[in-house]
């Protein structure tokens, strides 16, 4: 059938010089609109659906939106905690994006930043006291990388070898590293009554509000500079080298990627620890930029919260920062708006953008195919 | 119910059925006539598993007329099908792994006691069942114990146990050893003897030979041919499934083009294979044993119907599986390397399979354009973009890649140019020999000429060529010497002047089996 002409009517473009730009146009505008289209579909749909709740109690949606908006990016304190927040969530969101980009699913952020928060508060224990920050930070990276980096290279290696599903290791290495972690913290490094680890001796990073005052009393710290430019790093290695370029390739067509020559085992333990250690550094924004100590549960949830953001900003490091934005903003908003309506009213709106952007990924796509055939037909 | 008088028991006629721009049926027909064991052959993707689709109700019919008994059946639904006793067996077996045999064949029509599951009536139904058809397997047992001929039988049983009358079977002994073919044949002429209707889907000429009573011979979408077997041989079959009338074979230039030049001494060999064993996943080896040798500026096609071990041999040639024995290019062994050290050693591999292993379809042209050398497109730890795209230029512009753009993503381009991409890659590197499988397929027919000009290319070049193609025209118009491959192995190794269609078809399809 291979030499069969009218089996193949899709033939070559007529005029391929006049063609070619308008094709890359409509490629580019098609690439635009998919990657845009969901998140905002997925965000008109939680404010309809927010609006229904909070009519629900009995309040107006726009005094409710207005106090959400006033209470998060309408003054200086509750911006720096949407900031501090959106750091987290943007290490978390980048770690669960980059497994993504590899065709795998890190479910373990949480129990990872987890052990990159521990992993340094540990070396801030046996750090001496009076080294300047500059010089400690390089030892609080490779710790917080080093402490996630090894949570996460345990589903890549179980993976790599026997073909054990990440999901299924991360999940439950969720349960396995929280639970040691709040032994090791309760039974040998606690401060006697309480439930965290002794301060960091020294290398803590200053907060805003120590150049802004306007950000007194709001846990924003330098450590949002590390979440810039471990993104900047992350869209450098992913769209700019070698290794991005092998890395994307086994998570799109891993048949392709082999053939390649990349070792789709190899880059899948990688991938899982680097996706580890990135989770792991998220972990310094509370032990070094905010408390100064690993304390148990210091980040519930940023680790889940991660796979939305990921999700919603489409495994690209710019979308991630804005959903970090996002997701960090709905959570210091649930407060805000707890004078009118229940807080858990925002965790709904989070849950319906996560769920309403985890379907609307390819049901948008084929709605807009769809639209653009029915439009070159007629 | 008039039993001697034979009529047509499954009539279709005109039968279309496109998915997308890929017509799998155009204009078939088909005739079946009660009590008969109906072979419908052809190549892979002569669109016979459609037709038989479009019969059970899986998938409709976009134009053609369908008769099951005399009743217009056009459109049906798989459950009116399988109310009317059509059952089709499918090539890939559905069956729940860890339920017994008898639960197997009741699910979706138990019996029962109340709410129960009445396990003693149905393992006493399907033991009834197994001894009237003597499709014999132990009704407790789980599926997951069975051997893969035992699994069949389930699956044919569970077909029967709905009341099947008209059985079609896809494919049904690709996965069996020859005894257990045997046994199968036994109990199909047994529930034909028993005024069963039978439809063979296969492409195995022999089989055709030995089973059936009539024949139909499908080719690019259409019914080409229908003949008693009585009296067929599978000369007359396999000239119809390949179809030498058509195609290349046609034009005689083109074909005397492939082996003009030739010298008739045999010059030293650059590409040793020996003995060369890939471990298959049902049968024992996937590639038996095989050994061959190919001279500087020799092209040598593989022949053969898909699935006899071709796939397997090309990827452990390129590093894609694992195999044992030895691979020896220009003096240096290959066996245990990388397919990346392969690459740099010299081989070049045209993949079977464009969408799956050529391309990444979401990478731009310029980018697949470097796929698999990704590593010498380098500075430093990035990718040299700017080399990237001078590359991309000059093979859009050798190879006449079109659209022009090297940023489009290879999706967008079509079957022809997208094969063009992985063809300039491959034959643009450093290579001394190349592995072609399939080099053509689904590519128009200006691309096909192309392709077949750039691969003369470089065996004038003095380069070693391996050509795979499910289309024997293609191989018999470009080698210089043709193996067939059957079961994986090597049945017959030919000079192109001793190859022909007539020769070769039956070798193809184990008809015969020659020194």
């Amino acid at each position: 059938m291979t030499s069969d002409p009218t089996l193949h009517p899709v033939g070559e473009a007529p005029s391929a010089a006049t063609t070619a730009s308008i094709e890359k146009r409509a490629s580019r505008r098609i690439a635009f609109e998919e990657a845009v289209l969901p998140p905002l579909v997925a965000l008109v749909l939680a404010a309809v659906v927010g609006d229904v709740l909070i009519l629900s109690f009995g309040q107006s949606p726009s005094a409710v939106y207005r106090l959400l908006l006033d209470g998060t990016w309408g003054n200086a304190y509750g911006f720096g905690q949407v900031l501090y927040k959106a750091t987290t969530l943007t290490f978390t969101g980048l770690a669960v994006g980059l497994s993504l980009r590899a065709g795998l699913f890190n479910i373990g952020a949480e129990s990872q930043l987890a052990a990159g928060g521990f992993a340094a508060a540990m070396v801030g224990v046996l750090l001496p006291a009076g080294i300047p920050a500059l010089l400690c930070l390089p030892l609080y990276l490779l710790a917080a990388g080093f402490g996630g980096g090894v949570v996460g290279a345990i589903p890549g290696v179980l993976k790599a070898r026997f073909g054990a599903h990440e999901v299924i290791v991360t999940i439950m290495l969720n349960f396995i590293v929280l639970a040691l972690l709040n032994y090791l913290v309760s039974a040998k490094f606690h401060v006697p009554d309480t439930l965290h680890t002794p301060e960091l001796a020294s290398g803590a990073l200053p907060r805003l509000s120590d150049f802004l005052e306007p950000f007194h009393g709001s846990a924003a710290n330098l450590t949002i500079l590390l979440a810039i430019a471990t993104a900047i790093a992350v869209g450098w290695y992913l769209f700019r080298t070698r290794r991005g370029f092998e890395l994307r390739a086994v998570g799109m067509q891993p048949a392709a990627a082999e053939y390649a020559g990349v070792s789709v085992a190899g880059v899948t333990w990688r991938a899982l620890a680097a996706s580890g250690a990135i989770a792991g550094l998220g972990g310094l924004n509370y032990v070094l930029g905010y408390k100064h100590y690993y304390e148990e549960g210091f980040a519930t949830g940023a680790g889940f919260l991660g796979i939305a953001v990921a999700l919603v900003g489409r495994g690209h490091p710019i979308g991630i920062v804005v959903a970090a934005l996002l997701f960090a903003t709905l959570s210091q908003g649930g407060l805000a708006v707890n004078a009118l309506v229940p807080k858990q009213m925002v965790d709904v709106l989070q849950a319906v953008v996560i769920l309403a952007v985890a379907t609307s990924v390819p049901e948008v796509r084929r709605l807009l195919r769809g639209a653009r055939a029915g439009a070159s037909r007629g | 119910m008039p039993e001697n008088t034979p009529r047509p028991s499954i009539l279709l006629e005109g039968i279309d059925k496109s998915f997308g721009p890929v017509a799998a049926n155009r204009g078939a027909d088909l005739s079946v006539t009660t009590g008969e064991i109906h072979a419908l052959v052809g190549e892979n993707g002569a669109g016979k598993s459609t037709l038989m689709r479009i019969l059970s109700g899986m998938y409709a019919a976009d134009a053609g007329t369908m008769e099951v008994n005399g009743r217009d059946v056009s459109g049906w639904t798989t459950a009116a099908a399988i109310a009317a006793g059509v059952g089709m067996v499918h090539q890939h077996f559905m069956l729940v792994p860890t339920l017994t045999v008898a639960e197997n064949v009741v699910l979706g029509c138990e019996l029962t006691r109340g709410v129960v599951l009445d396990r003693v009536a149905a393992e006493d139904a399907v033991r009834a069942l197994s001894v009237r058809t003597g499709l014999n397997v132990p009704p407790d047992r789980l599926v997951a114990e069975l051997s893969v001929g035992e699994a069949q039988r389930v699956e044919i049983l569970k077909t029967l146990y709905r009341g099947a009358k008209i059985l079609i079977l896809d494919e049904p002994t690709a996965v069996l050893s020859p005894p257990e073919v045997q046994e199968l044949w036994q109990v199909l002429r047994s529930l034909r003897d028993d005024g069963g209707t039978i439809v063979l889907i296969t492409h195995k000429l022999d089989e055709v030979i030995e089973v059936s009573d009539t024949i139909t011979v499908m080719r690019q979408g259409r019914t080409v041919a229908r003949m008693a077997t009585h009296g067929a041989t599978p000369q007359a079959i396999a000239c119809a499934m390949v179809g030498r009338d058509v195609a290349l074979a046609g034009d005689a230039e083109y074909v005397r083009g492939g082996s003009s030049g030739q010298a008739s001494a045999v010059p030293s060999v650059l590409f040793e294979v020996r003995d060369l064993t890939v471990a298959g996943a049902r049968r024992a080896a996937a590639v038996d044993a095989v050994s061959f040798g190919i001279a500087p500026g020799e092209i040598l096609g593989i022949a053969g119907v898909e699935g006899n071990g071709q796939t397997e041999l090309v990827e452990a040639l390129a590093g894609l599986r694992r195999g044992t024995g030895s691979i020896v290019l220009a003096g240096r062994e290959l066996i245990g390397a990388s397919v990346r050290e392969r690459g740099d050693a010299g081989v070049s591999h045209i993949p079977e399979d464009r969408h799956e292993r050529g391309l990444v379809l979401d990478y731009s042209v310029a980018e697949n354009l470097i796929l698999g050398q990704q590593h010498r497109f380098v500075r430093g730890a990035t990718l040299d973009t700017r080399r990237v795209l001078e590359h991309a230029r000059s093979l859009i512009e050798a190879y006449d890649i079109r659209p022009t753009d090297p940023e489009l993503p290879a999706r967008a381009l079509s079957g022809g140019n997208q094969q063009k991409i992985v063809v300039a890659r491959e034959l643009a590197r450093d290579f001394t020999v190349l592995l072609a499988a399939q080099p053509t397929r689904g590519v128009d027919v200006g691309a096909i000429e192309f392709i077949h000009a750039r691969l003369r290319e470089a065996k004038a070049q003095g380069k070693a060529v391996l050509l795979v193609s499910a289309d024997l025209a293609e191989v018999l118009a470009l080698s210089d010497r043709i193996a067939v491959m059957y079961g994986g192995r090597f049945v017959a190794v030919l000079p192109r002047e001793k190859a022909s269609p007539d020769i070769i078809g039956p070798l193809m399809t184990g008809a015969e089996r020659a020194a």
